[in-house]
């Protein structure tokens, strides 16, 4: 019987590598329902823009299964669980058994029932394929509105800008990244992006995306519009746990596990995205949908389930990324009004430093 | 078990020339003058002397057991390779600094005129059996050893 990793992104990765530090007989097998070998998800907006090609997306050597003795099925679904014959049904009506199943499926993006997200023209952006999509369409685009100022939403804004593209990203909330930066920080990302011709539109979202077949415009919340014939909703991913869920797999927002990132179910963990594991601040669980976590947790899961003990002490919010040539990085809670906080701040001309305290 | 480089911090003098040895190695000259007076890019170190008062240590990566910058990076340009040292390929670094967010010892370094992190691979490039920072201080804080 196999080890059987469903997803194959960096949690996955996690699992394999230490899975193969501790055991290196049990095969393992890792379904995926992409084509690619293990490829770098947050590189895929450097693609887009041209700075990395897709030889550069390899996020392990060209000799990671081979050497790690893992076999792939790659391109096809996993669509069913069943966790009391310990074995997961694929698309093609293979089954496979396992000893024990690590369920790394990751984010899906979010997308609300905005009228018109249908159309030809509206795209998402947290696959490779996403970013192929967009791709081979950037040439034809006249103007190109992004619903969302998160993350996803500035990194895509900005590789579009550098292949041209007029660009108008549209934010509910009354600031940029309103998550993790606080509002001097979120002016500061703000002016570099409009520095560069990008139209920010903050405070208001986007009701109905126009047009017949093809996208034509966007009407916004206030009743302006804005002609353009591409959107990319960008609003923020959530856990992917269908298969969990149809499987009885405990769920709230994401996956529930343990500190061994073991879910409700024998022999069944979750890992990366898709879980809502343990949270070091709060003590309680909670989704942190970013990759070193996903690593971490990948291998926490892989030890675990190799036999050895091993716990994830618990997630915290992080991030480095450079948002139109201003490099951020926030740890914790970087956005958080509290009393109790002793709060250190210090603004120069380009950098501005902020640290909190309890 | 692989060997480290550990500084003494009892006779470390804060004189620097670590920083200066590792720059040198790691140049394209490899010639001291040439590489802080002419080369462009200017080499960076890949180690550093953090000071206070009287107290000084040369700091450089830790190569460690369970690397946060490899298991944090988003390219796969951080890897541990099969002698236990951690290294840093070039070629694969994008500059996003998420290791230089995880780092708990602050050890890679930003290279700004290229835009890609630099940190200490024990001279492995240079083909050098003791790292340069070892064997050029002038007072012996440094030593490459097991423990």
């Amino acid at each position: 019987m196999s080890y059987v990793v469903i997803g194959n992104s960096v949690a996955s990765v996690g699992a394999i590598e230490a899975i193969r530090k501790v055991d290196k007989k049990t095969p393992i097998v890792v379904i995926s329902d992409e084509p690619y070998s293990v490829y770098s998800r947050p590189l895929i907006s450097e693609y887009l823009s041209g700075k990395v090609g897709e030889e550069m997306m390899n996020y392990r050597d060209s000799d990671f299964y081979e050497r790690n003795r893992v076999t792939t099925k790659f391109n096809v679904k996993a669509v069913s669980i069943n966790s009391r014959t310990k074995r997961v049904r694929l698309k093609n009506e293979e089954e496979i058994e396992y000893k024990k199943l690590l369920i790394a499926t990751g984010g899906i993006p979010f997308v609300p029932p905005i009228e018109g997200r249908d159309k030809d023209g509206v795209f998402t952006f947290t696959k490779l394929d996403d970013a192929k999509r967009l791709k081979a369409r950037v040439e034809s685009f006249n103007h190109l509105v992004v619903i969302g100022a998160g993350l996803i939403g500035l990194k895509v804004t900005e590789s579009l800008r550098q292949r041209g593209v007029p660009v108008t990203v549209v934010e509910l909330s009354n600031r940029v990244m309103s998550t993790v930066l606080d509002e001097e920080a979120g002016r500061i990302i703000r002016s570099a992006i409009e520095r560069e011709g990008v139209e920010v539109i903050t405070g208001l979202t986007v009701e109905e995306i126009t047009g017949k077949e093809k996208v034509t415009g966007v009407k916004l919340t206030n009743g302006n519009r804005i002609k353009c014939d591409a959107v990319v909703i960008a609003i923020g991913v959530i856990p992917n746990t269908s298969l969990a869920k149809d499987a009885g797999i405990r769920v709230n927002r994401g996956i529930i596990t343990d500190s061994t990132m073991k879910t409700n179910i024998p022999h069944v963990y979750a890992a990366g995205d898709v879980t809502e594991g343990p949270d070091y601040l709060s003590k309680g669980n909670r989704v942190f949908p970013i990759w070193p976590n996903a690593y971490i947790q990948g291998k926490i899961a892989g030890y675990n389930m190799a036999g050895v003990k091993r716990e994830f002490t618990g997630g915290i919010a992080m991030n480095s990324i450079e948002l139109f040539g201003v490099p951020v990085l926030t740890a914790g809670l970087s956005n958080v009004e509290d009393e109790n906080l002793e709060v250190l701040k210090k603004s120069e001309e380009s950098t501005y430093k902020k640290n909190g305290y309890t | 078990m692989m060997k480290r480089v550990y500084a003494k911090e009892e006779v470390c003098i804060g004189c620097r020339l670590c920083e200066v040895y590792c720059a040198v190695e790691h140049s394209l000259s490899r010639d001291i003058i040439r590489a802080y007076k002419y080369e462009q890019p200017k080499p960076e170190p890949r180690v550093t002397v953090e000071e206070k008062e009287h107290i000084s240590f040369a700091l450089q990566c830790r190569h460690c057991d369970e690397p946060l910058c490899v298991e944090a990076c988003i390219t796969g340009a951080m890897m541990k390779d099969e002698s236990g040292r951690v290294i840093h390929r070039e070629e694969k670094c994008i500059g996003c600094w998420t290791c230089v967010l995880v780092c708990p010892y602050g050890a890679p370094r930003r290279d700004l005129s290229r835009g890609k992190v630099v940190k200490c691979d024990l001279c492995q490039s240079t083909g050098r059996e003791i790292p340069a920072c070892v064997e050029m201080c002038p007072n012996r804080a440094l030593v490459f050893e097991e423990r």
